[in-house]
């Protein structure tokens, strides 16, 4: 029937193409709540990152220096929300907030020469013989590279934080800041890394959105794809490659659901282009209620405010 | 015994108006078993601190192997040998075993060697450790040998431990002390920080008694009796409290065969806890720290819910009411921590007030407040209880702990209560507040409320209480009446299992 | 070396202050922003802050529409003000505000061509428990399954925009011009018409309303336990707790509350100047709330004096965009620049700078 017309290879290199602007912004999102802090300004980096890819890419015609640029301009961002959390001492949620809603407007400024020009490509992995396996070369060895560049970066932070001493402190700092602080560590410096850290990550899966995935820019093209990296951390129990599986799950869903649109399904576009959302929101209530489980594994000092006394 | 490994001479610090330690002169042998026996409030958190590199003493000076010792911090004092168990962990819950013990390490071997001494050390001195758990699965036993390890690791010449023994289990105690005692035997020195005085004439060779700040004496622990030795800790004005039996009223407040988890993960929990309190009777409850009180005193308040019948106040079934109804009631609270707990920080003295004073002192009507009325009350209070401020606007936390003490509980005490349960009343307060405070709990049980007293502070106690009980691990002991009571008993029953010590104490 | 030290009591002069500098700040950076822009910087500030008001050229269009675009920022922020005293983050208004719209808008459309004084009332009442019961899904979660009302709360905005385009092109979409989105006009049916009260003024119901909640608020806030226990639980969340509050309790009023009122504005909103049910019409209140909330330091009065500052910042927009061609986008940066610089100098209430000098020897 309807399901019938779709191809399970194009869905499965759909879904990982869906899956890894979201996972780009997770990632890093973990890394930064591991060290203790919340950034709630996700969706701005992302957006902000967006732009900055797009533009920096279509004036240099260079897709991979966009990526680049697109880094940068996310850990910028994000320093303003470590400057502001770590020096200033101000509220988390607020500064979070703060930084979604200016990045946002931000962009729109940034980007307003550049709706409807089309960036220059984002070149395909070469993976040769491996992309002509039936099924599983289409389906997985025919990406561009920042599909593998994402994949390679859940390997790196997960083998960042199990098997490294400067990850180790940093789930210390995370945990409790206060002994942290006892033995000699610095603390504001560590979270100030893993801030600019998760600036970068948001920063390439907005630009990964404007490049590759869309590629176009729009004003708030991110629609809340930042919010649900934030979810996604949660779900995934600040686990890396948990958050990878979550990432695909949920480009499944989104594919699916794109692909329902297409194959003309009678249900209106609107609630299917929803089920994402409502998704997302379901998982976390499954998650978080598990209370033993999921809150078990949150870092003990997420979003506690940290002022050495001496 | 050959030159001492730590000679402290005429160590002194103040803080502002407390002399915490004031010309403390005593010395550690090698591979000698030290205790440290004092009240709380003492001293012998501050000394200790100076010795592990936490604080700097205002005069005095250290000699560590016969050289000179000021160590600026605690990696100094760490790596001059010196290795601290504290009481309350410096631990990373969701970190295993192993990467906690390397965190707290100078320069820690990679992670798999250490694992594996980690393995072996444990295991030589009896306190086997899985390196691969997690830190936050483990047992406030285990979790205290990962301190422990951590220590041995780094080959400690003096190993510091404060009060080691309040979060074990009796089997775990014995295991701690044979460890210590190996140890001791391969020539590491060990200062023991206790007030449990049968724990110290079981372990320790030696024992210096500090008492308000100063040095008391320094003596054989296996030489002296307990009672001796609580007297020389608690002062010569110890004996047992003369007071004439007061007029007993019926049962305000009835506990009844009540378990409770605990609401902390690391907390303990409340296990089959009887207890009568009367009207005009104050009830003490002693007990050293972490072994149920805030539990308890959740528990009564409101805070942590129980069976509808296992509490009843005048007969009334409440097990299953909230703070405010039992507060409605004539029963009312004052925890230990007042800032964030009993009084809000960044709210005014007014709003203090209000805070728990809204349903008795009638500061409501159809739920709008009547602030010149919380004004007043607020007023009333520091009047009544010689709170020392400027005004009622003034925030809580801008005042000094006694005078917020003082506020907070004459805050519970002025709403006419039946029933009244207080956590540590004068714990870090200075003596006239303290002596204010307890006046008023006497005060207010003469009247006829029946008072229920939490505290660590055995003279405290002894001062007010008519009756006695203790909390042990989350129990507590039969209530018996306070006069004729010992010194001796009151140690015994603060201290350990209560009666079974006293079957010890007579076939030794 | 510099040190940050805390004050023993927050700074009150500091607190009332930093409002004023981080608009000073704001327009600052703002200029300089213009200026990158190659706009005049003196011009482009004139046009946004002064010119709305007191431009006789501008004027008598744009003073009415600082009561229309001040309104819904008020109401909403205003609810939004006692959740965030709470700790209870609602930063979902947006879909509150949405869900309040249709609920309003569908009573009148169910109603329609019928003609009674009651249909309005219905549709205030219908807008505020659609925005109620949109915000009761966070809150419910949050109680139940100890679900993060800070995601949830936002991710709803995203489903209720999908709704309200389902909506403008489905089942409430104007039967009588089938060609295009969107549902009835609700200004051309007299019962429903959320009419100016006062001709020229732009004094509608949702200001009366946005008036009312500000005063409620104000009267909760420094009067009523309710409130009392609002801000204790916000500041000390266990003596909240000593005090017999039920945190479970209070996520249900604070969440209420604000969704509430987020509906009211809504229903206000289509029944007026929106005028019908389209699928641009949410233009991002709910967020901009968020920083009047904040602007106006939580308190009612606060919020007043901010929510007419950004209504001005709207209005002042669109005029700058036309006059000089300014990005409409440039004012979204100003309102977020506005906050940032407004928790920058809000360490300055906490803590004080401390120049300590280094001793020579």
């Amino acid at each position: 029937m309807i399901l019938g017309s779709i191809n399970p290879a194009v869905l499965l290199a759909a879904l990982m193409v869906a899956a890894t602007p979201i996972l780009l912004a997770a990632i890093g999102e973990l890394v930064v709540e591991k060290s203790g802090v919340l950034n709630l300004g996700v969706e701005g980096m992302m957006i902000i990152g967006a732009v900055t890819g797009f533009v920096i890419a279509v004036n240099t015609s260079s897709a991979l220096v966009g990526f680049i640029g697109a880094a940068l301009g996310g850990m910028v961002l994000s320093l303003l929300f470590a400057l502001l959390t770590q020096v200033l001492m101000t509220n988390h949620v607020a500064s979070g907030l703060a930084l979604t809603l200016f990045g946002l407007g931000l962009s729109a400024l940034i980007g307003q020469g550049y709706v409807g020009v089309t960036p220059p490509r984002t070149p395909k992995l070469d993976l040769g013989w491996l992309s002509e396996i039936p099924f599983l070369g289409r389906a997985l060895f025919s990406h561009d590279i920042m599909v593998y560049l994402t994949i390679a970066l859940v390997a790196g932070v997960w083998l960042f934080l199990s098997h490294t001493r400067a990850g180790m402190i940093l789930r210390a700092v995370g945990e409790n800041h206060d002994a942290a602080h006892a033995l000699g560590y610095h603390v504001k410096r560590v979270r100030t890394l893993a801030i600019m850290f998760g600036g970068a990550c948001a920063g390439l899966g907005g630009a990964y959105l404007s490049l590759i995935r869309v590629p176009q820019w729009t004003e708030g093209m991110t629609v809340g794809a930042g919010w649900i990296a934030l979810a996604l951390v949660v779900f995934a129990s600040w686990r890396p490659w948990r958050a990878m599986a979550g990432a695909y799950l949920f480009g499944g869903v989104v594919v699916l659901q794109l692909n329902l649109q297409a194959a003309g399904v009678r249900i209106p576009v609107e609630y299917l282009s929803m089920s994402p959302y409502l998704i997302t929101i379901m998982v976390l209530a499954i998650i978080s209620s598990g209370k033993a489980r999921g809150s078990l594994n949150a870092p003990g000092s997420l979003n506690r405010p940290f002022h050495a006394s001496n | 015994m050959t030159a001492p490994l730590l000679q402290i001479e005429g160590v002194s610090k103040a803080y502002p108006g407390v002399q915490a330690n004031a010309d403390i002169s005593f010395q550690i042998g090698e591979g000698q078993l030290h205790a440290l026996l004092g009240e709380n409030g003492a001293g012998k958190s501050t000394l200790v601190k100076i010795i592990y590199g936490l604080v700097k003493p205002d005069t005095g000076r250290m000699v560590l192997r016969s050289e000179a010792f000021a160590p600026a911090s605690p990696s100094e004092a760490r790596r001059a040998g010196v290795a601290m168990v504290f009481q309350h962990f410096s631990l990373f819950d969701a970190l295993d075993v192993a990467e906690n013990v390397a965190l707290g390490m100078e320069n820690p071997p990679p992670l798999r060697d250490l694992a594996q001494r980690i393995r072996t050390v444990s295991e030589e001195y009896g306190l086997p450790l899985d390196p691969n758990r997690r830190v936050g699965d483990l047992s406030a036993g285990e979790r205290q040998r990962v301190e422990i390890v951590r220590c041995l690791l780094q080959d400690p010449k003096l190993l510091i431990m404060d009060e080691p023994t309040s979060v074990l289990t009796p089997q775990e105690v014995e295991i701690l002390f044979k460890t210590l005692r190996k140890l001791a035997q391969e020539g590491t020195s060990i200062l023991y920080i206790s007030h449990k005085l049968d724990e110290i004439r079981a372990l320790c060779d030696e024992a210096t008694i500090l008492r308000g700040g100063r040095k008391i004496a320094t003596c054989d622990p296996r030489e002296k009796t307990a009672r001796e030795l609580a007297e020389l800790m608690v002062g010569q004005v110890l004996h047992p409290p003369e007071r004439d039996a007061r007029a007993r009223g019926d049962v305000v407040l009835q506990v009844d065969e009540l378990s409770l988890n605990s609401n902390h993960p690391f907390g303990t929990s409340l296990k089959g806890i009887n207890l009568k309190l009367h009207a005009g009777e104050i009830l003490g409850i002693a007990g050293v720290a972490g072994n149920g009180q805030d539990e308890l005193l959740l528990m009564l308040s409101g805070e942590l819910r129980a069976p509808k019948r296992a509490v009843t106040l005048k007969g009334q079934p409440i097990g299953h009411l909230g703070p405010g109804s039992r507060r409605k009631l004539g029963l009312v609270a004052a925890p230990e921590e007042r800032l964030g707990h009993a009084a809000a920080p960044d709210m005014s003295l007014t709003e203090n007030a209000l805070l728990s004073g809204a349903s008795r002192k009638r500061l409501t009507r159809n739920g709008f407040i009547d602030w010149r009325g919380a004004d007043r009350f607020a007023r009333e209070i520091i009047a009544r209880f010689d709170v020392r401020t400027p005004g009622t606007q003034v925030l809580a936390r801008a005042l000094s702990g006694g005078n917020l003490q003082k506020f907070v509980i004459g805050r519970e005490i002025e709403m006419n209560p039946d029933v009244i349960i207080v956590n540590q009343p004068t714990w870090g307060v200075d003596a006239a507040a303290a002596a204010t405070i307890r006046q008023a709990l006497v005060a207010l049980a003469a009247q006829g409320a029946g008072v229920l007293v939490i505290s660590q502070d055995l003279d405290e106690l002894l001062e007010i209480a008519d009756s006695f009980a203790a909390l042990n691990e989350g129990r507590l002991t039969r209530v018996r009446s306070a006069k004729g009571l010992t010194v001796e008993e009151i140690g015994l029953m603060m201290g350990g299992a209560g009666d079974m010590h006293v079957a010890h104490e007579a076939s030794a | 070396m510099i040190r940050l030290e805390r004050r023993k009591e927050p700074s009150t002069f500091w607190r009332v202050a930093n409002p004023f500098l981080a608009v000073i700040l704001t327009m600052l950076a703002g200029g300089m922003m213009f200026v990158a822009l190659g706009k005049d910087p003196v011009t482009a500030i004139r046009l946004i802050f002064f010119d709305p008001i007191f431009s006789a050229q501008f004027g008598s269009y744009s003073r009415p529409q600082l009561l229309i675009k001040s309104a819904p920022l008020i109401l909403i922020a205003v609810g939004l003000a006692i959740g965030f005293k709470a700790n209870i983050w609602n930063i979902g208004a947006e879909g509150q505000y949405i869900m309040g719209a249709l609920f309003g808008a569908g009573v009148a459309l169910a109603f329609f061509p019928l003609q009674g004084w009651y249909i309005f009332p219905l549709m205030i009442l219908a807008g505020a428990f659609g925005g109620f019961l949109w915000a009761m899904i966070p809150a419910i979660l949050k109680t139940r399954f100890n679900t993060n009302e800070i995601l949830v709360s936002l991710l709803l905005v995203y489903v209720a925009e999908r709704i309200l385009a389902a909506m403008a092109l489905g089942l409430m979409r104007n039967p009588d011009q089938p060609g295009f989105p969107g549902s009835r006009d609700l200004r051309r049916y007299e019962s429903a018409h959320n009419a100016e009260l006062i001709a020229g003024t732009g004094l509608h119901w949702g200001v009366v309303a946005a008036l009312v909640a500000v005063i409620f608020a104000y009267v909760m806030m420094t009067r009523h336990m309710l409130g009392f226990h609002v801000r204790l639980a916000g500041q000390a969340p266990r003596a909240a707790r000593f005090a017999g509050v039920a945190p479970a309790r209070l996520v249900v009023i604070c969440l209420g509350i604000a969704g509430a009122l987020a509906g009211l504005a809504g229903m206000f909103e289509v029944s007026g100047p929106g005028g019908q049910v389209r699928i641009e019409f949410a233009v991002g209140y709910g967020f901009t709330a968020i920083i009047v909330a904040f602007l106006g330091r939580l308190h009612p009065i606060g919020i007043v004096l901010a929510g007419l500052l950004l209504g001005l910042t709207y209005i002042g927009g669109e005029l700058a965009q036309m006059m000089l061609g300014l990005p409409s986008a440039s004012i979204q940066v100003f309102q977020g620049m506005l906050l940032f610089f407004l928790l920058a100098l809000d360490f300055q209430t906490n803590y004080r700078i401390r120049l300590r000098e280094e001793v020579r020897r």
